[in-house]
């Protein structure tokens, strides 16, 4: 039988201090019993001598000190694991919410997990085709990565990142996919946006959803995104499944690490946030990845939205860092309509060149990624230039580029929330637009395929000049 | 062995403090908790000592034993090395993933050479010569490019008494007994060497000649010396791996250690596949076989974070004391400064800027400063070089955080990383304007006697025309292109050629990946060669237009892809520029 404690000496935002404690143990999780009987559950933070700093999931509200039971558990936060998890709702530790009965577990681990030897790791190289253009074609995806959505506040991440998760797919296989969603501190709105589209696009049964809501306990969201990524551990290595994980809003999860922070009086970093966030991060953002030898994989796409649209705030910043790459979404091409409002030049996929190519998607594609990058680019430069001085200014090639930055936003970039186009529809596409511009300025693309795959084009707008005349 | 035996009495997160440690010294390696996890320690306040632990303390509380060692600590040098990937704190992870599975387990631990490989040891020496420290008494052919000497160890001079026959040996066995003044000593093959003291040499000597990268904005405009510093600071996004990467593959040197300090586990792995795919373009042999790998990623325990440039640098300088040139990659500085502020807190030290250490700026140039050009201990009196890269990540891409304002005190090359240039995908993405090389005229000799005075005359007009670009571009952007003169607009579309036709390299594409010192300058000569010939047409009345259409500016554009094997194709692009110049010439005075 575990003492109870009622030695609460001091109780602080969501922290309090456990006095005379006997035999506890850093990360050991605990059980808090209120005057009223309602049990909240916490974390050891920091133990010096007999004393325990101890974080409480659920807040300290109802806390006081001389009737507060404090119980040591001797072991940290773990989560139970079984087939039958697929399909069920869970609060942001992890309790159902779906009035399912509780996962009868066949093993249970530790949410923290543990770091993947990088030896063991096998490098993600097979493309996901998301059927969005300015993804595949441009930023492509592939199974193991983790690519976060810039978003700001209002711009329409949450439809996107449903698509994906609709959409998602490796091509001529039938493999086993899941999703394991979570939600930290996101509105009720927001949450039943993607359940409701789960159960429309028949999702639901291969997805596991961990919701905690704008209204719910803060430091609950420091551990909901772990019950989600170690759900997705067992999916992914133990049943081989091929999982792909959305967090959202990784801004808020950040907040909470922040709060606890400034209770604890750290030292604060930029902004107010704590000095070890970055490694905080990444070891959420590093589980992510594939074994050697292990058929599944986890990929991940954390949402978060950037505080007054600032990447350099450091919530984006220290994600870029981490994270493969990013996928940029724009409040101007919001603005005008364009859905996705991707904005790919800061967009970017750093595993993108081992998933793209001969016998993964095609050939041409990385030429003809670099060109429609480097073309878009000069266009708006361009286009920039023209609102300052006017388009008498430009040079006639230059004009082309700004025409071809206007066609490339309104027929590459922008599709319909439902429109899944493969590959080859993405790069033909591409091709398409790149006829417009003169062949001596592609330069990024070998001669050879400017033969296989330009000619075809040229004809087309040479049809269309004519018809025009 | 009680009497080893020390108390915890605090944890917190990678920190945990200890009391009654016998002899507690600094830097001592501990071992921490019945686990074993292993630890250094870092302040020593009356009977209590602060240990920052390298693993997950995580189950770890007071009352918990803790175990001195007595050791500072070190890594094991000796065969074995080469082709190793290793974590911050010289665990082999190969061994681990065999011995414990596809995750780190905490207190898990291997040595980190294999004591049951044999190596085939020649000797080099015989009984009754003289030998002081630094001398080799032998080799091991650790892979086909790399003899592996064995030195004798620092602090150790006299007679040899005993040395091996040529045979297999482990790296236990003893390969030679020195009579010293204070009794006969034993040679083992490996050795141990603290991470934190640099190794001596004999004599630092000024840097001279480059280290050759093959990445043309490298090699032509901001060249880095053998056994120089340089440092690649960058926003995320805006190619700084993909720089680190490149130049451990195609650097010039004999050996390269890559430190993965606080990264990406996917680009380990990427470098762990790819490497040993790869041939080294001078020995034509894997190129993993001259490589070793340190990979602390950003989820492995922060304090391995920061030895692990340690472990590396010490790895470094070990290859260096056997006369092998040897360069050091380090991605990313950042996290190892990251990696110290967060012990300094929990230390509660005073901060300095940003919450860093006060001491930040200090240890970041001592780590640095173990590069260099040496003369290195030992009769035979070898000249060999340890240079050091440095990435560094600000938050924000802002230039003045303070890491890297205090790497920028301490470096003598400078590789400035622009976003702007990364989203348009010019990779890469080094900004000719703001980076310098500081080895430029050191080298020089070195240019122009492998490569005539020509090399230096163009880089030096072609950094001209991207000055005067940027002038251009200001005046552009407010009155237009239509009012530039037609000389000015030749020098923006030169200077766009010199960007697009020289500088923008594709790692990616096979045929651009590297590029000899002698085809750059045929790249470069024909873009000069451009420039000349379009100044003079333009005096005789060819216009722009005309110049800039030229079809053969086309084979300009793709004279990166022209193999190394082939460079006599430069001579028929060159006759053909010339020829279409006459034409356009004779076009307008017959006209």
């Amino acid at each position: 039988m575990a003492k109870e404690y009622i030695t609460t000496r001091n109780i602080a935002g969501p922290l309090i201090i456990v006095d005379s404690v006997e035999k506890a143990t850093y990360g050991e999780i605990v059980e808090i019993k209120a005057a009223d009987g309602s049990i909240k559950r916490g974390q050891v933070l920091e133990i010096d001598r007999d004393r325990a700093l101890i974080q409480v999931f659920e807040g300290t509200s109802g806390l006081n000190l001389g009737e507060t039971k404090v119980k040591f558990l001797g072991r940290g936060v773990q989560v139970g694991l079984a087939p039958s998890i697929l399909g069920r709702i869970f609060d942001g530790s992890g309790s159902p919410i779906d009035d399912g009965p509780a996962v009868i577990p066949e093993k249970m681990a530790d949410i923290n997990g543990v770091p993947m030897n990088p030896y063991a790791r096998n490098y993600p190289s097979e493309f996901i085709q998301t059927g969005v253009s300015a993804i595949d074609g441009l930023n492509t995806l592939v199974r193991g990565q983790k690519l976060p959505i810039f978003s700001g506040s209002g711009l329409p991440h949450a439809k996107l990142a449903a698509q994906i998760a609709r959409q998602a797919k490796v091509r001529g296989e039938g493999e086993k996919f899941a999703v394991v969603f979570v939600a930290m501190g996101i509105t009720f709105e927001e949450a039943n946006y993607f359940i409701n589209d789960f159960k429309e696009t028949g999702a639901l049964e291969r997805s596991v959803m961990f919701i905690n809501l704008g209204d719910d306990p803060v430091i609950e969201r420091i551990a909901t995104p772990r019950f989600g990524l170690t759900v997705a551990e067992y999916l992914a290595f133990d049943l081989g499944m091929h999982v792909l994980v959305i967090m959202t809003d990784m801004t808020n999860y950040c907040e909470a690490l922040r709060e606890i922070s400034a209770a604890r009086k750290e030292v604060p970093g930029r902004r107010g946030y704590p000095g070890y966030m970055y490694t905080d991060l990444a070891s959420m953002y590093e589980r992510a990845g594939r074994i050697k030898g292990k058929e599944g994989s986890i990929t991940q796409i954390p949402i978060l939205t950037m505080p007054e649209d600032d990447k350099t705030h450091p919530i984006p910043d220290l994600t870029g860092y981490i994270t493969e790459g990013q996928i940029f979404l724009s409040r101007i091409l919001h603005q005008q309509a364009i859905y996705p409002p991707i904005d790919v030049l800061p967009s970017l996929s750093r595993l993108k060149d081992k998933g793209i190519g001969k016998g993964k998607t095609r050939e041409d594609h990385s030429d003809i990624l670099n060109q429609l990058f480097a073309a878009y680019a000069r266009g708006r430069e361009s286009r920039e230039l023209a609102t300052v001085l006017g388009e008498s200014a430009l040079t006639k090639t230059d004009l082309i580029f700004v025409k071809f930055a206007d066609r490339f936003e309104q027929e590459f970039v922008k599709q319909d929330e439902y429109e899944d186009r493969s590959i080859e529809e993405t790069l033909d596409i591409g091709w398409r637009l790149l006829s417009m511009i003169p062949v001596e300025e592609l330069k990024r693309i070998r001669p050879a395929f400017i033969e296989k795959y330009l000619k075809r084009y040229l004809k087309e707008e040479e049809g269309k000049d004519a018809a025009q005349r | 062995m009680k009497e080893n035996i020390g108390k915890v009495v605090k944890v917190s997160g990678p920190l945990v403090v200890a009391e009654d440690i016998p002899n507690a010294k600094m830097y001592e390696m501990v071992y921490v908790s019945d686990k074993k996890l292993f630890g250094e320690i870092i302040e020593i306040k009356g009977n209590n000592a602060s240990i920052q632990v390298y693993e997950d303390t995580s189950g770890v509380g007071p009352g918990d034993p803790v175990y001195s060692t007595g050791m500072p600590l070190s890594v094991e040098l000796g065969p074995g090395l080469i082709g190793s990937i290793y974590d911050g704190v010289q665990r082999p992870l190969d061994v681990l993933k065999e011995k414990y599975g596809d995750f780190i387990v905490r207190g898990s631990y291997e040595p980190a050479l294999s004591r049951k490989k044999k190596w085939h040891f020649v000797p080099l020496t015989k009984k009754g010569s003289n030998v002081v420290s630094g001398d080799p008494v032998g080799y091991v052919q650790e892979t086909v490019a790399i003899k592996h000497y064995i030195l004798i160890p620092i602090g150790l001079e006299g007679e040899i008494d005993f040395i091996a026959d040529e045979g297999d040996y482990t790296v236990e066995d003893i390969v030679a007994k020195v009579k010293t003044n204070g009794g006969e000593r034993e040679v083992r093959m490996y050795q141990k060497w603290p991470v934190r003291i640099g190794r001596p040499y004999a004599k630092r000597l000024p840097p001279n000649e480059p280290l050759i990268t093959g990445q043309r904005v490298i090699d032509a405009f901001f060249p880095i010396a053998k056994g120089g510093t340089a440092c690649v600071p960058g926003p995320f996004g805006s190619g700084k791996t993909v720089i680190q990467h490149q130049l451990s593959k195609w650097s010039d040197a004999d050996i390269i250690i890559f430190i993965g300090c606080g990264e990406r586990g996917n680009e380990m792995t990427d470098v762990l596949m790819e490497f040993p795919e790869l041939t080294d373009p001078r020995t034509g042999r894997p190129l993993m076989e001259r490589t070793i790998l340190i990979a602390n990623t950003s989820n492995m325990p922060v304090a391995a974070r920061e030895a692990s440039v340690f472990t590396g640098i010490t790895m470094g300088e070990y290859f260096r004391d056997m006369g092998y040139t040897v360069a050091l990659m380090a991605d990313s500085t950042s996290r190892w400064a990251e990696a110290m502020r967060e012990m300094s807190g929990r230390l509660e030290e005073m901060p300095g800027e940003e919450g860093y250490p006060a001491y930040l700026a200090s240890r970041i140039s001592s780590f640095y400063e173990r590069a260099g050009r040496v003369i290195v201990l030992g009769n035979g009196k070898k000249e060999s070089a340890l240079s050091v890269i440095g990435a560094v990540s600000p938050p924000g891409g802002d230039l003045s955080d303070p890491v890297v304002q205090a790497t920028l005190r301490t470096v003598r090359v400078f590789w400035s990383l622009d976003a702007q240039l990364a989203y348009a995908r010019h990779f890469p993405s080094i900004h000719w304007l703001r980076s310098y090389s500081l080895y430029a005229d050191s080298l020089k000799d070195f240019y122009t006697s492998r490569l005539g005075k020509e090399w230096a005359e163009m880089r030096k007009e072609f950094m001209k025309i991207l000055r005067r670009e940027a002038e251009l571009q200001e005046m552009v952007r407010l009155v237009g292109i239509d009012a530039l003169s037609p000389s000015d607009r030749l020098i923006m579309e030169v200077a766009r050629s010199i960007r697009e036709d020289f500088l923008q390299q594709n790692a990616f594409m096979e045929e651009d990946t590297y590029t000899s010192l002698e085809k750059q300058k045929r790249m470069m000569r024909l873009i000069h060669l451009f420039y000349v010939y379009a100044q003079d047409a333009l005096k005789r009345g060819v216009s722009l237009d005309k110049i800039v259409d030229l079809p053969v500016r086309v084979d300009i554009s793709r004279s990166k892809l022209i193999p190394e094997d082939n460079l006599e194709k430069f001579d028929e692009i060159e006759k053909k520029l010339k020829e279409s110049f006459e034409a356009l010439v004779s076009e307008v005075q017959n006209g």
